[in-house]
């Protein structure tokens, strides 16, 4: 009887190899990821018997996507752009249609962007409008090198846009004018907080919301966090590497460490680390951490899609390069 | 050809590795595996796009003046790069000094050290509310995010190649040439300036080059203390990275491209100044 028990067990245990999966993400998700992963273990343990160590890739967002899709081995990916992930879909490596494989456009946090300003907030900025001004000092990464810094452009982008009513040329002038009160357009998004943060340049730090929190975190008594009227939704996607999950068999886990971020445990996990969780209940929650009366765009409904946002603003010789033309 | 290939023949007399077939085999294959098809699939990447594409993407407005900001501060950078890279070889193989061995170690720490390392320590050290940006802040002079701060992160890169170049020049140079020059009543200035620093001229010109070509493609140090303002403190470096963003491999490659040209160019001049030099030195 025992040695049935233990045959069985043993049959089982074999059957259960422990399992690796590597995550390739982009940078400021670390320190969530690292939480993330022993929630997952946990939770996968218990659900399958299997253990799993999930092997942790950050950096800027683009340079991922490239190195995944010139080779590096990940079975999931967890970065800042849609666009980055449909790049990997343009190279074979992820099936058509992932971004309905998930709920909410697979993307389990969403983020926004907001100010950082000095403590007492000394410029008194308090809108887009407010930057502008002569003499106000920016600090953003730069849209041509950071995927995070699209989203600051589009955010400001639309807060213009309704400002003059849908008129383009005022609103090419706005972003014309704030970009030439940037001082310094790092090349990351870290880079740009760095600047702003440990060597104390620039008035106002335009940073993803969870970058914000953080900095405010290190140094509660150096910075305050001012959220304007009109941002954008910041969708960061996520999507299982197919070609990379099928030759590695694996699939199935590599579905549930992203099904898994929808749960309630990893959505106010999302939460404390400064993510605004997708479901909408558990956002509400996190009301008194995140500023929930500012009017969201999002890149879908006000851009028409991340590739038209793409080529209407971004590649070379398009609207960003034209408002530095002099 | 038939010159160079009498002196394969000739060095084959004393040769201390055997075979120059084999030798010269496995050399060319590494050569080819590690540094030319690499440099080919350059090439490769720029395939499908027109001549006209190509042009226009390498004289793009922006990119020039990111050239001109690249090899200008490059340029200045190595200058300032030899002088103070023949002070530090002479300090360091003239004089015996406590410590002197510690500072020879640390001249090859900027090729050692990860370069974004190096940037954002430059970038601290330098910007208005750093150590040593703060003092020049208090005169007017900003450092850091301006073309001062790329070369100065140029400088910090391209010191290690100068001192190495002209160190071992240095220690070889036969100090009966100085102490004639001494007796017959030449000055100090006057003995360095026609005995020694004709000797040492060659290693400076490599030592110039090598800095130049190193500075002029260093990305990781410069970034973080460039400001990367489009037209005015973007390097070129930044704008291949940029396209690269985008997943436009053609036009990244078209614009590094050039700057290999370039590099090559710089590098291929200095070797013939150099030949011409060490020539009349041996006549």
């Amino acid at each position: 009887m025992t040695f049935v028990a233990f045959a069985s067990y043993a049959a089982e245990a074999a059957n259960l190899k422990p399992v690796e999966i590597t995550n390739v993400s982009y940078d400021p998700t670390r320190e969530f990821y690292e939480d993330y992963n022993k929630a997952f273990q946990e939770y996968w343990k218990n659900k399958s018997g299997q253990d799993v160590t999930i092997v942790q890739s950050h950096g800027g967002s683009g340079k991922q996507a490239r190195s995944v899709l010139e080779g590096n081995e990940a079975d999931v990916v967890t970065l800042a752009l849609e666009q980055d992930i449909v790049e990997l879909e343009k190279g074979g490596l992820i099936e058509p249609g992932w971004i309905q494989e998930l709920p909410r456009n697979s993307a389990p946090y969403t983020s926004t962007i907001v100010f950082l300003v000095r403590k007492g907030n000394p410029k008194n900025i308090h809108d887009w409008d407010d930057i502008v001004k002569p003499g106000v000092k920016i600090i953003t990464p730069d849209p041509k090198t950071s995927g995070g810094a699209q989203w600051n452009f589009l955010a400001a982008w639309a807060f213009a846009l309704n400002l003059y009513q849908g008129d383009e040329a005022q609103t090419t002038q706005f972003l014309k004018d704030l970009y030439g009160n940037v001082t310094v357009l790092d090349s990351g998004a870290r880079g740009s907080t760095t600047t702003f943060v440990e060597n104390g340049q620039g008035d106002v730090l335009l940073a993803w919301e969870n970058e914000a929190f953080l900095s405010l975190k290190k140094y509660p008594n150096d910075f305050e966090i001012v959220t304007p009227s009109i941002s954008i939704l910041a969708q960061p996607s996520v999507a299982v590497v197919d070609e990379v999950a099928k030759k590695r068999s694996t699939q199935e886990v590599a579905k549930a460490y992203l099904e898994y971020l929808y749960s309630d445990t990893a959505q106010r996990l999302e939460a404390q680390h400064y993510y605004r969780p997708s479901n909408p209940d558990i956002l509400k929650e996190f009301a008194s951490v995140f500023d929930l009366q500012a009017k969201l765009v999002n890149i879908n409904d006000d851009f028409g899609g991340w590739q038209a946002a793409k080529t209407r603003f971004f590649i070379d010789g398009a609207i960003f390069d034209q408002i530095y033309r002099k | 050809m038939g010159k160079l290939m009498g002196k394969l023949r000739l060095a084959r007399g004393n040769n201390v590795i055997p075979g120059f077939g084999l030798s010269i085999g496995i050399t060319l294959a590494m050569l080819n595996f590690i540094v030319l098809i690499p440099l080919l699939s350059i090439l490769l990447n720029l395939s499908g796009m027109s001549l006209g594409e190509f042009w226009k993407t390498i004289t793009d407005r922006q990119l020039l003046a990111a050239y001109k900001l690249s090899f200008s501060c490059a340029l200045v950078a190595s200058v300032i790069n030899v002088f103070f890279g023949i002070l530090l070889a002479w300090i360091l193989t003239r004089y015996e000094f406590t410590g002197r061995r510690i500072l020879d170690g640390f001249i090859e720490l900027p090729f050692a050290l990860p370069t974004a390392v190096a940037g954002v320590s430059l970038t601290t050290l330098y910007s208005d509310k750093g150590w040593i940006g703060g003092l020049f802040d208090k005169i007017g002079v900003k450092i850091s995010y301006t073309a001062t701060g790329i070369t100065i992160a140029m400088i910090f890169i391209g010191i290690p190649f100068v001192v190495r170049s002209i160190q071992p020049v240095l220690e070889k140079l036969d100090r009966q040439y100085e102490e004639a020059a001494m007796i017959l009543g030449a000055s100090r200035s006057r003995t360095f300036f026609k005995v020694v620093f004709p000797e040492i001229f060659p290693a400076a010109l490599t030592g110039f080059g090598l800095a130049f070509a190193r500075a002029v493609g260093e990305y990781g140090s410069v970034v973080f203390i460039a400001g990367n303002i489009p037209y005015r403190t973007q390097i070129v470096p930044l704008l291949i990275v940029s396209k690269l963003e985008q997943f436009n491999y053609a036009a990244a490659t078209s614009v590094a491209l050039v700057m290999i040209v370039f590099a090559f160019v710089v590098l291929f001049s200095i070797n013939i100044i150099q030949a011409r030099v060490s020539k009349r030195a041996g006549e």
